[in-house]
């Protein structure tokens, strides 16, 4: 463990400096890395292009040898392949013949027909041909089937015997079918494919010249007809082919014919890949770009989203680059095709590591400098970075001690892929990552700048300014500009509306450019050869059974036995592919040629030597496989040509006559084959483009499908959600509708201030100081404190209840503590819009109002809140309207005037600011830093304590103590005591509630007593924002940025926590013993209760944290940005957040484990903590419908209370209950 | 009022189903397709020549089955989870699904076009590959069994077609088939069920949209 620990640590400063390092010379460091990139890089340029083309090798005809299998070291130019025998030797007999003279009197016909005729007697003429006692059926290549999915070809190509094709084969090899042919075009044509014309056809492999060129075609300029004979031979006897080359010059002579007959070229063909292997590959190339992009999405919070995306990809792109460059230097020639394991090694590799660093640096406080927050993003996730890797390279490892080639050339590439990956999210991502996190903290800067000329200079915090006085107010035009200033809170909302159509249209995009790339590589592969392609995969796998499986091919060992340079220097230069060949051989052959047109000469011109070069390099492979001979990873030797001149007289040409030729008029239907082939490649192009769109289309639409636009980072806004519209789900407990219906109690006339409940009773005080308490489970209303009117109307107020839940909301202006109503109303006073007659002096009072909820965005429901102000207010408007402009500027001295004499039946003329509820007693703190104990029943005062003087903040009622937070900083401890003890009882529960929270309940008749045991003067420097108690612990936050915990029995200090840079907001303890806060620096700290620790401290919130609340497995936090994030509680990881309304941002509550609930534009949702959907949303109530819920607070009922306005709303969850249980 | 919510939730929630069905179906089909090409590439997997003629050389049975197999299973997952009421903790994301569809395609890559010294290593490295699989992307008890079950049910159901000459394997090293078939069915079913298990996250979304674009 000792070793770990310093290990861990040891690697945590290690990245600590190193991030420092990248963030403070960025420019160098990425020059740095580009160039050791380019440097990884140089290698590949050696690199052969991949492809499947063949390749060429040439030697001389006279001196030839089957080559060895032992390849001796010395001969540098000879190919690896070129090793043991061919598969077959081919000698192609070319026979060019034309009708000479032309004359006139002959028609189309004849140009081809006399001329395909001789081709029976040349064939005769090879077949009887016998060298010393050699014949050709000796020497040839035998044949046998041929494939079973090729019946059509049955007729036409050989079988069981040499193969040996030529056009000939079209009528069986036999003179008298060709002679009884009427048509021979039709029966040349019969066998071409319909649709797309392939390269390889029948017509190509028979005649063994490219289509165009044989001059079978009635508009045949040039009248001479070219077609080959073509043997395979499977043994060379240079003997008889000698003589058989003699014996055909020596019949048919050729006159200018100076073709050189002393090379021989052998052709290697790679494996092939077919459009049926391409379907794998695409599809994992399709997932690949689904991870990628499913990946980057996760990237939040930084500049710009799509920047740090691409230097991700381009990190892992260019380290796969770099380890195939360094593979290559050291002699690992990659032997596995790089494309196919390519999407496997960016799935091994992963963007997992970079979206984790940016996540950590991302989450560091953005308070501090750029350097410092890489160095610490960077330290904190150091230790899983480090133990990932070691667990990858373990995993390779083992992969590597398989012994089997291929993985262990995968391991190996994989294992330099990690370490270049590695090195390149060090140096290259983490230094794009500064520089991006740089570029936001400006353009934050300039965001903000506005904004906060707008606004009041500090941020203004719940409960500060209470104790300071209100900043002077800033005129009214200054703050009419606040709206522009808020919309920019605003803006990302609609913003993201806008990233989101930026982000489908490129992954469409994405998905674009790989398949054009795809349809590129088809291109390339094999420009029109799908169908004979697709017809030779099919053939190959036909065999059930047969003895003909293709024989297993070896991959090449890893190491090859020779060194590296002879292995680059092996690999022939890349030979110009067959395609464009084809391509400029058929332009130089469709241009006209002027030959007059009475005499065809036949000439013989270099072209001619290698015509075979021109077909399409899947000619050979075709007609092998036609046999289920497969020629991938084989080679071919093939003779120089013997060339065959025939010149046949017109006589005889017309004596070959079909009788049907000359009435035969020129076929309509067939079209020049020149045409054909120019529109292959067209067709092809269209089909792959339509295939491409079709794809992305599919895409699309299952990404539509699939993905919901907002996954987990903004929730549904349920604002758009309409009336009645009721989602269900498996997963949710969300009931039937009918079971929720919220219960409206109304009776307060002005807005509600504060809520307190224990379970049964609920106590709310509204602006009036008038305290209602309602059974919780019924609604009714019980007591109303005071019962007998309202002596005086105040309004202002806080309470202990708000700092949880709305604590945005709370007056800064509040200040007007225990003055008269004379300084409150104008401030209070929402309702201008209504009594315009009495307060017509005082037009600009409702913005001013508005700076006071600071960086609250303006939301509609303030103006409106409020219509319902009863008589009551109207009395003291009346009361007061002598004096309305005195209201400016409030700013009331912290310390209090002295109280007014204490009336009997409590002080009316101070706010209450805090209210507690336990058992039948109310605990109310108010403005002049009097306690009360109120009998909720009877809605009497029991007791009240007068022993400090400034204003309670908050209080927390626990047991028999009672804690009070004070203006100034101190904290009070009281306790209650009951002089008749007997007279706990339980208050009006049936015997089902007894399993609510025990709470002593006291009877009426006891006489209670609250008595100061402990007075803590300076509990803290500032104000006491938050105080809360749970598990005989009080923690209390304050301005001055720390929180204490105190021990509830002996009110004894047990620890100072520092680490927030702001006032703290926002603090959750539970019975767990587990302590959250929050602070106006938007972060989020847990603390460890027992040790004073901190255990994880995470940046949250671009504002004040306004409420926290636990779960086991994670925390929930809002935020002034109107922001719920969910983060996991044992890393600190945010999981998703969900935009809340405006305003509405700080009102939630969790009412089980996994149920979550937030309130809204009157209405609440609940949400399922583990997966962040909506379930449902419940409305509150048809005059609700603009105002927001601003509190919210979840009982052990299940019932939720509400508070909008001046009413409030009960909701129950039944089916949680049942959960709960 | 009162009949119409219930009404409207209960064909959501077949609806949903439903959906959730026909993707998975899709996904079954098309998986089956593309690897069923791998195997048949390699000729570990033989069909009859005469079924050959279509571009997807397998039989016309084979991926209607996978993805009513995928389907099945698919659903079964999240239904499973919700019985147990343990919910799938573990990463819920597409990025984390994409992988492990990948994952699963290059252990199928593998088992078709690696050449291995015997078929035990090959099976014994399937094996590790798929238990990899299943700890880097699920970590479930119940994952782990159901996928056990539902592999060992699917050779079962393999041998029994390959004894009845339905199809054949090349080089059968185990009862009639390749031993590392469990292996491939195991991969798949964890695969599956991730999958599976990711649409249940959204079906409720999926319900949304559609009340949406009625």
């Amino acid at each position: 463990m000792m070793v770990r620990e310093r290990l861990r640590q040891n690697i945590s400063a290690a990245f600590y400096r190193h991030g420092l390092l990248c963030a403070s010379y960025p420019v160098p460091i990425i020059l740095f890395t580009s160039a050791s990139i380019l440097t990884c890089c140089y290698p590949l340029l050696k690199l052969p292009l991949p492809g499947t083309g063949p390749v060429e090798f040439t030697t001389g005809v006279r001196d030839y040898s089957i080559p060895s299998h032992e390849s001796p070291g010395d001969l540098s130019e000879r190919p690896d392949w070129y090793q043991g025998p061919p598969v077959a030797y081919i000698q192609q007999v070319l026979v060019k013949a034309a009708v000479s003279p032309w004359d006139n009197s002959l028609v189309p016909v004849d140009v081809f027909r006399s001329p395909l005729g001789r081709v029976f007697s040349v064939l005769e003429e090879i077949r009887n041909h016998v060298y010393t006692d050699r014949s050709l059926e000796a020497l040839c290549l035998q044949v046998t089937d041929l494939l079973p999915g090729l019946r059509r070809m049955q007729a036409v190509l050989p079988e069981h015997g040499c193969l040996l094709v030529s056009p000939g084969n079209y009528w069986q090899n036999r003179r008298d079918l060709f002679d009884a042919d009427p048509d021979l075009l039709k029966t040349v044509h019969q066998h071409e494919p319909k649709g797309l014309h392939t390269s390889a056809t029948l017509k190509d492999l028979l005649f063994g010249v490219p289509g165009k060129q044989t001059g079978v075609s009635l508009y045949n300029k040039k009248r001479v007809v070219t077609y080959t004979i073509t043997i395979a031979l499977s043994s060379y006897d240079a003997r008889f082919v000698a003589s058989l080359r003699a014996r055909l010059k020596q019949l048919h002579p050729s006159a200018n014919c100076t073709l050189r007959e002393d090379h021989m070229v052998h052709v290697h063909f790679k494996e092939e890949i077919g459009i049926a292997e391409l379907i794998p590959l695409v599809t994992t190339y399709i997932i690949l770009f689904a991870y990628i992009y499913f990946s980057t999405r996760k990237i939040d919070m930084v500049k710009s989203k799509w920047g740090l995306a691409l230097a991700a990809v381009v990190t892992v792109l260019s380290s796969l680059l770099m380890s195939v460059g360094l593979c290559t230097l050291f002699g690992l020639t990659p032997t596995l095709n790089g494309g196919e394991i390519f999407p496997y090694l960016v799935v091994v590799i992963g963007l997992e590591n970079v979206l984790v660093l940016t996540k950590s640096v991302v989450s560091t406080p953005v308070d501090l400098e750029v350097k410092l927050r890489i160095a610490q993003g960077l330290s904190n996730e150091s230790w899983s970075i480090m133990k990932n890797m070691a667990t990858e390279l373990c995993i390779i490892l083992i992969g590597y001690f398989t012994f089997v080639p291929a993985i262990q050339e995968f391991c190996l590439f994989a294992v330099v892929g990690l370490v270049s990956d590695f090195f390149l999210q060090m140096f290259f991502f983490t230094t794009v990552l500064s520089i991006d996190i740089r570029r936001m903290e400006l353009a934050d800067l300039n965001r903000r700048l506005p904004a906060e000329a707008g606004m009041p200079p500090p941020k203004p915090g719940p409960l500060r300014p209470r104790e300071t006085p209100p900043p002077p107010r800033p005129s009214p035009h200054t703050i009419t500009l606040q709206a522009p200033a808020f919309r920019n809170l605003r803006l990302p909302k609609r913003l993201r509306v806008v990233y989101f159509l930026a982000r489908t249209r490129l992954a469409q995009r994405i998905i674009m450019v790989g398949t054009v790339i795809w349809i590129g590589i088809l291109v390339y592969t094999d420009p029109a050869g799908l169908r004979t392609l697709l017809a030779a995969q099919v053939s190959e796998q036909s065999p059930l059974g047969e003895a003909g499986l293709p024989p297993h091919l070896g991959v090449a060992p890893v190491f090859p036995g020779r060194d590296p340079t002879s292995t680059l220097s092996v690999l022939p230069a890349p030979e110009p592919t067959p395609l464009p060949e084809n391509q400029s051989q058929g332009h130089r052959a469709a241009r006209p040629e002027v030959v007059p047109v009475s005499s065809p000469q036949i000439t013989w011109g270099p072209e001619d030597e290698e015509l075979w070069r021109r077909l399409s390099f899947r000619h050979w492979p075709a007609l092998f496989s036609y046999y289920n001979i497969t020629l991938a990873k084989r080679y071919i030797s093939i003779l120089p040509v013997i060339p065959v001149t025939l010149h046949l007289s017109p006589q005889e040409a017309i004596d070959t006559r079909h009788p049907q030729d000359t009435h035969h008029a020129p076929p309509p239907s067939i079209k020049t084959s020149d045409l054909q082939a120019d529109l292959t490649l067209y067709k092809v192009a269209a089909l792959g483009l339509f295939a491409g769109v079709v794809l992305v289309l599919l895409l699309f639409c299952l990404y539509r499908v699939l993905c919901p636009r907002n996954y987990g980072q903004n929730g549904v806004p349920h604002g758009r959600r309409r009336r009645g519209d009721l989602p269900c789900d498996e997963y949710g407990y969300s009931p039937p509708i009918s079971e929720i219906s919220p219960l409206l109690l109304r009776g307060h006339s002005m807005d509600i201030e504060c809520l307190a409940s224990d379970g049964m009773l609920l106590a709310s005080c509204c602006l009036a100081r008038q305290i209602r308490v309602w059974d919780a489970q019924t609604g009714d209303c019980l007591t109303v404190i005071p019962n007998n009117g309202l002596r005086r109307s105040s309004s202002s107020g806080a309470c202990e209840a708000e700092s949880l839940l709305g604590a945005d909301f709370r007056e800064p202006g509040g200040g007007a503590v225990g003055r008269p109503d004379v300084d409150i109303f104008p401030i209070r006073r929402r309702t201008t819009p209504a009594r315009p007659a009495l307060f017509g002096d005082q037009p600009d009072l409702t913005p001013l109002i508005d700076t006071n909820f600071g960086s609250l965005p303006p939301s509609q429901t303030l103006s409106s809140s409020g219509f319902d102000f009863g008589g009551l207010v109207e009395k003291a408007y009346q009361e007061h309207e002598t004096s309305p402009t005195l209201a400016f500027p409030p700013s009331p001295p912290p310390v209090l005037p002295p109280e007014l004499p204490p009336q009997n039946n409590g002080d009316w003329d101070s706010s209450v600011w805090a209210m507690e509820l336990r058992g039948n007693l109310i605990a109310t703190g108010r403005s002049s830093g009097k306690l009360e104990l109120w009998d909720a029943v009877e809605g009497s005062l029991r007791c009240s304590n007068e022993d400090g003087v400034s204003g309670i903040t908050a209080l927390a009622f626990l047991n028999n103590r009672i804690v009070a937070a004070r203006l100034n900083g101190s904290l009070d401890f009281f306790t209650v005591e009951i002089t008749k003890p007997l007279g706990l009882l339980q208050y009006r529960g049936p015997p089902g509630r007894g399993s609510l929270p025990p709470s002593p309940c006291y009877s009426s008749e006891d006489v209670i007593s609250c008595q100061l045991t402990r007075s803590v003067q300076c509990a803290h420097q500032k104000q006491i924002t938050v105080l809360k108690a749970a598990a005989g612990r009080v923690v209390t936050g304050s301005q001055d940025h720390t929180v204490r915990v105190y021990r509830l029995e002996d009110s004894c200090c047990l620890f100072t926590l520092q680490g927030h840079s702001g006032g703290i907001t926002a603090i959750y303890i539970d019975q767990t013993m587990v302590l959250a806060s929050g602070g106006q620096d938007g972060t989020i700290c847990v603390w460890d209760v027992l040790t004073g620790s901190r255990v994880s401290h995470v940046y949250g919130h671009r504002g004040d944290v306004t409420s926290l609340v636990c779960t086991t497995s994670c925390i929930i936090s809002s935020g002034l940005d109107d922001l719920i994030c969910i983060w996991d509680r044992s890393t600190g990881i945010k999981l998703y957040s969900i935009q809340q309304e405006v305003g509405c941002g700080a009102s939630l509550g969790v009412i089980s484990e996994s149920l979550l609930v937030t309130g809204g534009q009157g209405c609440v949702s609940f949400w399922d903590l583990n997966y962040g959907d909506l379930l449902q949303t419940v409305y509150l109530g048809q005059s609700s419908e603009g105002q927001s819920v601003r509190q919210l607070l979840v009982l052990d009922n299940a019932a939720i209370v509400c508070d909008f306005g001046n009413e409030l709303s009960l909701v129950y969850v039944p089916s949680v209950l049942e959960k709960l249980d | 009022m009162r009949r119409g919510p219930y009404i409207s939730m209960i064909t959501n929630r077949t609806m949903n189903v439903l959906i959730r069905a026909a993707m998975l179906f899709m996904v079954g089909v098309f998986l089956a397709l593309v690897l069923n090409l791998l195997q048949v590439q390699r000729n570990v997997t033989l069909f009859p020549p005469d079924v050959i003629s279509s571009i997807f050389s397998s039989a016309w049975w084979v991926p209607p089955c996978c993805g009513t197999a995928a389907a099945l299973i698919g659903l079964l997952y999240p239904c499973m989870d919700r019985r147990l009421g343990e919910p799938h903790k573990l990463k819920r994301e597409w990025s984390n699904v994409m992988r492990c569809v990948a994952v699963f395609v290059g252990i199928n890559h593998a088992s078709a076009k690696v050449d291995f010294a015997n078929n035990v290593q090959l099976s014994l490295t399937l094996a590790a590959l798929s238990v990899g699989l299943w700890w880097t992307f699920d970590r479930s008890r119940s994952g782990f069994g159901l996928g056990v079950v539902i592999a060992i049910l699917a050779t079962l159901a393999t041998q029994l077609l390959v004894y009845n000459g339905v199809f054949q394997y090349t080089s059968p090293d185990f009862l009639y088939i390749r031993s590392w078939l469990p292996c491939i069915f195991f991969a798949g079913v964890i695969t599956v069920g991730n999958i599976g298990r990711q649409l249940a996250l959204y079906e409720y979304k999926v319900s949304q949209e559609k009340t949406h674009q009625d």
